[in-house]
């Protein structure tokens, strides 16, 4: 690791005299400069220096017998040096060993010119800065979706590269493997309505109507909701974390330079695959709930079949239709905002980590402030 | 024959991934300050044959043996310690892409040493500039080229003065300069600090102007074919595809001479 001076004993900790004749200081070093006391700093030998003489030429460093060094003695040296250099001193290591002139020499062969640091804005302009971004995001976001349905058409019309065997890939992946936690998460909360409902209806001795309660609850807002929620954290998720890995890997580059759109050929499959698969998962949805709130209402004086029954009057084909038109807006909003986080991501792992979070977060706020607009609407508009 | 002199010794050693053979029977000496190269076509478990010896794998059969410690059969402790005294460089670098540059070299400081953060600053600002990255501490790895990461990790390797460096490929995706430049630091570094340097390379550049010793690994026979000093292999080795490779380079699988 180190050069050993030969024939001195061990253990010498490190030392420096410090001797000047004319216009030339001469720094000589001593001892074992490896162990953990490591010695002096450079501005201790710096300051040793620049107080020997008045005005100093050059700066002669030498090495006494038995000296040991390691790299952070040449450290502290080539600071020293970077000190004198600033003062128009010039430094004379040929009294130092072999390897560390080198290694001074190597460090200081490329000397860059110092990185110049751009002035920070004054704080009004970062604020304002800040809000013109957001602003641009949102218009990112809408030009996003806008590009989307412009790649949709070109498919429809069968001139895309979308290749229909990613779609099929993407529908299972999104679809079939979700079923198992979208059931769990769908009948705990049918059961947490029935739950709900009936200690409510209890006081008016309407038990019964737990079942439309659950059902109309069900199809109109839980379940497209909770399934959403769960893809975006699924699938939306994946695709952020898919799209930013190979945008790190330079693949995103080679698709768009091998005369691809990354939108046809890598948004379009995940996106068109969420559209199809996610209604689907919706009706799976409401009917898993239903059976979770008639589990619960049969513990509570409402049989199986009157439950059904009665859940079946409820609900109207409006009914599953608004949940279904949610179900295909919450589909775009996911795939979207897991597509467009994926492709923006930076080229690191931490980017990626970013994009998936972003990806999410993202996902959910579109997801509520969509479900609260089209609420609104379908009451406008009666359904 | 264990002696001082010897650094690395490796012994019968199989290495499998899984239930795919990738070398049989390999068994080579590095002494202290060797430069030692790991050569031989592209595919013949070259990078895994240095991950075994970082402790990465696990060998299917025999052991490796650094300053005669088996690294798979030390305590933890012992582990961390043989660990300390390597610095490694990977293919692909191995930078941390969300820290910087100094940041970087900072890390296996802060992992085996407690000196005082104004000492680690100048020790890293020197480490830097020993591999031409002077003021470029605060870069990311992303923002800076294939060939400055490159000597950003040596940069981070040497950090802790090893005895034992290892290289995946330094010179991959290098201009040929650079890749001079670097074999060049590589030396310059063992030379002024002592310690043994490992690379895996198929450069011959490098192979002649850096190594003392090398192994060739065949790819057809799965096996090392010949060790030694590569200047004396490439005229008078036994093997007809190992003087060819190292004559020409050139390694065309379609009309290997097979395990002779």
């Amino acid at each position: 690791m180190a050069e050993t001076g030969e024939g001195e004993p061990a253990g010498a900790g490190p030392d420096y005299s410090v001797e000047a004749s004319g216009d030339t200081v001469l720094l000589e070093l001593s001892g074992d400069w490896t162990g953990d006391d490591a010695g002096p700093g450079h501005e201790q030998l710096r300051d040793a220096c620049l107080g020997q003489a008045r005005s100093p030429r050059r700066w002669l460093l030498a090495a006494a017998e038995g000296f040991r060094w390691d790299s952070r003695t040449l450290a502290r040296l080539y600071h020293l040096a970077r000190a004198g250099e600033d003062r128009g001193i010039e430094l004379d290591t040929t009294g130092l060993p072999e390897g560390m002139r080198t290694l001074l020499g190597v460090a200081h062969a490329v000397r860059a010119g110092e990185v110049e640091s751009e002035p920070q804005p004054p704080p009004l302009a970062r604020i304002g800065a800040r809000w013109l971004r957001r602003y641009d995001a949102v218009l990112d976001f809408i030009a996003f979706i806008g590009d989307g349905m412009v790649a949709l058409l070109r498919f429809a019309s069968g001139r895309s590269h979308t290749r229909v065997r990613d779609l099929f890939y993407f529908i299972d992946q999104t679809g079939p493997r979700a079923l198992g936690i979208v059931a769990l998460i769908s009948v705990l909360v049918g059961m947490i309505l029935a739950y709900l409902g009936s200690v409510q209806l209890r006081q008016f001795g309407a038990e019964v109507y737990v079942a439309n309660l659950v059902a109309v609850g069900m199809v109109r807002e839980m379940g497209p909701l909770m399934t959403a929620v769960i893809l975006a954290g699924r699938t939306g998720a994946a695709y952020a974390a898919q799209l930013g890995a190979m945008q790190a890997n330079e693949e995103i580059d080679a698709v768009t330079t091998l005369g691809l759109s990354p939108m046809e050929y890598l948004v379009l499959p995940r996106l068109l695959a969420l559209v199809l698969v996610m209604p689907l998962l919706v009706i799976f949805s409401d009917v898993v709930g239903l059976v979770g709130g008639a589990l619960v209402a049969s513990g509570m004086e409402v049989n199986f079949s009157q439950f059904l029954y009665q859940a079946r009057d409820a609900v109207g084909l409006g009914d599953i239709a608004t949940g279904l038109v949610k179900s295909v807006v919450f589909a775009l909003l996911i795939a979207t905002a897991g597509c467009q986080s994926g492709l923006m991501s930076g080229r690191s792992s931490a980017a990626v980590g970013t994009a998936t979070t972003r990806a999410v977060v993202h996902a959910i706020v579109y997801l509520v402030a969509a479900d609260a607009g089209l609420n609104i609407l379908y009451d406008k508009m009666g359904v | 024959m264990p002696d001082a002199d010897t650094h690395i010794e490796v012994r019968d050693l199989t290495l499998r991934y899984g239930s795919l053979l990738v070398q049989r029977d390999l068994n080579f000496t590095i002494r202290r300050g060797d430069v030692f190269v790991i050569m031989g076509g592209s595919g013949c478990g070259k990078s895994t044959l240095l991950k075994h010896m970082i402790g990465l794998e696990v060998p299917a059969e025999g052991e490796i043996l650094i300053d005669g410690q088996d690294f798979f059969k030390a305590r933890p402790r012992e582990q961390k310690a043989m660990r300390r005294g390597w610095g490694i460089s990977f293919q692909r670098g191995g930078l941390f892409s969300d820290l910087t540059l100094a940041e970087n070299v900072a890390v296996p400081l802060h992992q085996y040493t407690d000196m005082p953060a104004g000492e680690m600053r100048d020790l890293i600002d020197f480490k830097l500039a020993l591999v031409g990255l002077d003021g470029f501490g605060d870069y990311y790895p992303g923002e800076i080229s294939g060939g400055m990461q490159k000597r950003a990790a040596l940069a981070r390797a040497i950090a802790l003065d090893p005895e034992l460096l290892f290289f995946d490929e330094p010179s991959a995706g290098l201009d040929p300069l650079s890749s001079q430049r670097l074999d060049e630091l590589i030396v310059e570094i063992r030379d002024s600090m002592g310690g043994t340097v490992v690379i895996v390379t198929h450069e011959l550049a490098s192979i002649f102007s850096i190594a003392t010793n090398a192994v060739f690994l065949d790819t057809g026979s799965k096996t090392q074919l010949d060790c030694g000093d590569p200047r004396h292999m490439l005229h008078h080795s036994d093997h007809e595809l190992v003087r060819r490779f190292l004559s020409r380079g050139e390694y065309d699988s379609r009309d290997r001479e097979g395990g002779s």
